[in-house]
């Protein structure tokens, strides 16, 4: 099945269009990447599958059903997000255990204590951060949160914006392989966006290249190691990211 | 020898703990920074962060900070008066902070709030003060900065919104940024672009910078010396063209996850880390 259908997709904020015309598929399963200039509309993207961008033209369908323009509860159980920025997605005056207590209420689900301590041990943050706020944690620590807050509901489909960018490199490999075990383990769909070009190719099957609000090409996540790509846009992504210098393949 | 731009002896920075006693998070960190380029990455939680804002006298309490000395440019930091404070952040030091787009304002124009910074340190009139703001938009590689400096904060992409921290930084031309993941959502040629920005001001107007990063690539290409911090202490020292060769098993493990280009490793070696984590 697919997870995720665009068709069309056009998307604007207050009249100004910002994405045109994006197709594409994610199969159910997929880790699919999303890449691109900054300020492409990527993340504008993730937002209106979930109806926070609620400006849009054209089809989005989730799991074969027509998404709507608004936040929709019945999608967010099996869709979750984790933004860009874990600041201002995090309630500054609800400690880590209340986002993710609440988080748990609100759909119903049961066992709650299990659930967070399990869950926050799987981003690996210890009990001492349980009771914490987010003003009293690192960067890293609180994406992480944010992380664990999508992950604990246990969506079919994780809408992912940059979210390791802000983790040092030994906490992005955890979360990385944690997303990657999650994955194989319950079918999981993954929509990925980042400018790590080197993310793309651990994680993700298939990527989409965006360039001024359009996608101009999809190619295998494989291209990365031959640097195969047809569009002038991605193959100037992919030299500035390194990917022509023989050292990358030797791996630094 | 010239005095130093900054020096920082035995910096710690402490919380509660809940037991009544306190646990430092930067615990005993000294270091000398001229007009150079110093990089500090390390572990999440083991205190980059906390480090910038002791400098700038931004921890609030209950956190508390001590230090055997800070000084820039031969001020003592501890014992200004914090209207003193008040007028050298932004102005002769400046901080980018790690989560730019809760840094800014959120009810004033991206313009006005990076115009503001320019007016404290430099008053010009409006034309002037529009001009050099724009230009600045400019320079740190905003395609359109007429739209952007009208608009909010919560109406630009990450990336832009990190852009936007920087030219606000950068604008009053302090003598020490430190730059707190600057980057960290921009994609490599952008960030080049404004990472060699921050490099011409280091090297012709004798800026000092810090540079916080996770990406070890990034501080090896940008920095002459790289800290590498582990729960509150520095664990090792280098060059930084010789960050490949770093030694210490903790530097070695934070290379070895670095995922690659042609990645063929089904899983990223992690370091154990439960021993580290701060507090
Ligand atoms: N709420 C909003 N109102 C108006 N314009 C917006 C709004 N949010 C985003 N935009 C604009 O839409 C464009 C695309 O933004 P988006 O956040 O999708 O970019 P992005 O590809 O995620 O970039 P980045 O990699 O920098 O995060 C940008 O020009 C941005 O200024
Ligand atoms: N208000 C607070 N109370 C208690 N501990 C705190 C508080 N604020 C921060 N800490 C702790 O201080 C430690 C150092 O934090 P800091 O923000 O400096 O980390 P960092 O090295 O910048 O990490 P990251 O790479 O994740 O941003 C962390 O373990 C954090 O949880
Ligand atoms: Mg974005
Ligand atoms: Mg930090």
């Amino acid at each position: 099945m697919t997870a995720i259908a665009l068709r069309g997709l056009n998307i604007a904020y207050a009249g100004t269009p910002v994405v045109r015309d994006v197709t594409l598929d994610v199969a159910e399963g997929e880790s699919f990447a999303l890449v691109g200039e900054s300020g492409s509309g990527k993340s504008t993207v993730l937002k209106a599958i979930t109806g926070l961008a609620p400006e849009w033209t054209g089809s989005i369908e989730v799991l074969g059903r027509p998404a709507a323009h608004h936040p929709d509860r019945k999608l967010a159980r099996v869709v979750q997000m984790v933004f860009q920025d874990p600041y201002g997605s995090l309630h500054p005056r609800k400690t880590v255990d209340a986002v993710l207590t609440e988080a748990l209420a609100i759909h119903g689900i049961g066992d709650r204590d299990a659930r967070v301590e399990a869950v926050l041990r799987d981003v690996g943050l210890d009990r001492r951060f349980r009771f914490r706020y987010p003003h009293q944690l690192s960067g890293g620590q609180r994406q992480r949160v944010a992380i664990a807050r999508a992950l604990v509901l246990e969506p079919r489909i994780l809408l992912l914006d940059e979210p390791t960018s802000a983790l040092d490199v030994s906490v992005q490999a955890e979360i990385l392989n944690l997303l990657k075990r999650l994955r194989a383990e319950h079918r999981l769909t993954y929509l990925l966006v980042t400018h790590n070009l080197p993310v793309v190719s651990f994680m993700c099957d298939r990527v989409a290249i965006m360039n001024r609000g359009r996608v101009v090409e999809i190619a295998p996540a494989a291209a990365l190691h031959d640097g195969e790509f047809q569009d002038s846009y991605s193959r100037q992504l992919y030299a500035a990211s390194g990917g022509n210098s023989p050292m990358e393949s030797a791996g630094r | 020898m010239t005095a130093p731009l900054l020096s920082v002896r035995d910096l710690r920075v402490s919380f509660p703990r809940r037991d009544g006693g306190r646990i430092n998070v930067v615990d005993g960190l000294s270091f000398d920074l001229g007009r150079e380029r110093l990089g500090i990455v390390g572990e999440s939680g083991s205190g980059k962060s906390m480090t910038g804002r002791a400098i700038l006298r931004l921890v609030r309490p209950p956190g508390r900070v001590e230090a055997s000395r800070l000084a820039f440019e031969g001020e003592d930091l501890t014992t200004l008066s914090e209207r003193r404070m008040r007028a050298l952040r932004g102005a002769r030091i400046s901080m980018v902070m790690q989560d730019p787009r809760y840094s800014l304002n959120p009810v004033m124009t991206v313009g006005r709030q990076i115009a503001e910074a320019l007016r404290v340190h430099t008053p010009l009139g409006r034309a002037a003060t529009r001009a050099r703001v724009l230009q600045m938009l400019q320079d740190v590689r905003i395609n359109d900065p007429e739209r952007v400096a009208a608009m909010y904060p919560h109406e630009v992409s990450g990336g832009m919104g990190q852009r936007i921290m920087i030219a606000m930084m950068l604008i009053p031309r302090p003598s020490l940024l430190i730059a707190d993941e600057p980057t960290s959502a921009l994609d490599v040629s952008v960030q080049a672009q404004v990472l060699g920005l921050m490099d011409s001001l280091v090297r012709g107007n004798g800026m000092g910078l810090i540079l916080i990063s996770h990406d070890l690539d990034l501080v090896a290409r940008y920095c002459d010396r790289i800290l590498v911090m582990n729960a509150g202490r520095v664990v090792e020292t280098c060059e930084a063209r010789r960050l490949g060769e770093a030694t210490h098993p903790y530097t070695r493990g934070l290379l070895a996850a670095v995922p690659r280009m042609r990645e063929t490793r089904a899983e990223l070696p992690t370091l154990d880390r439960r021993a580290w984590e701060g507090t």
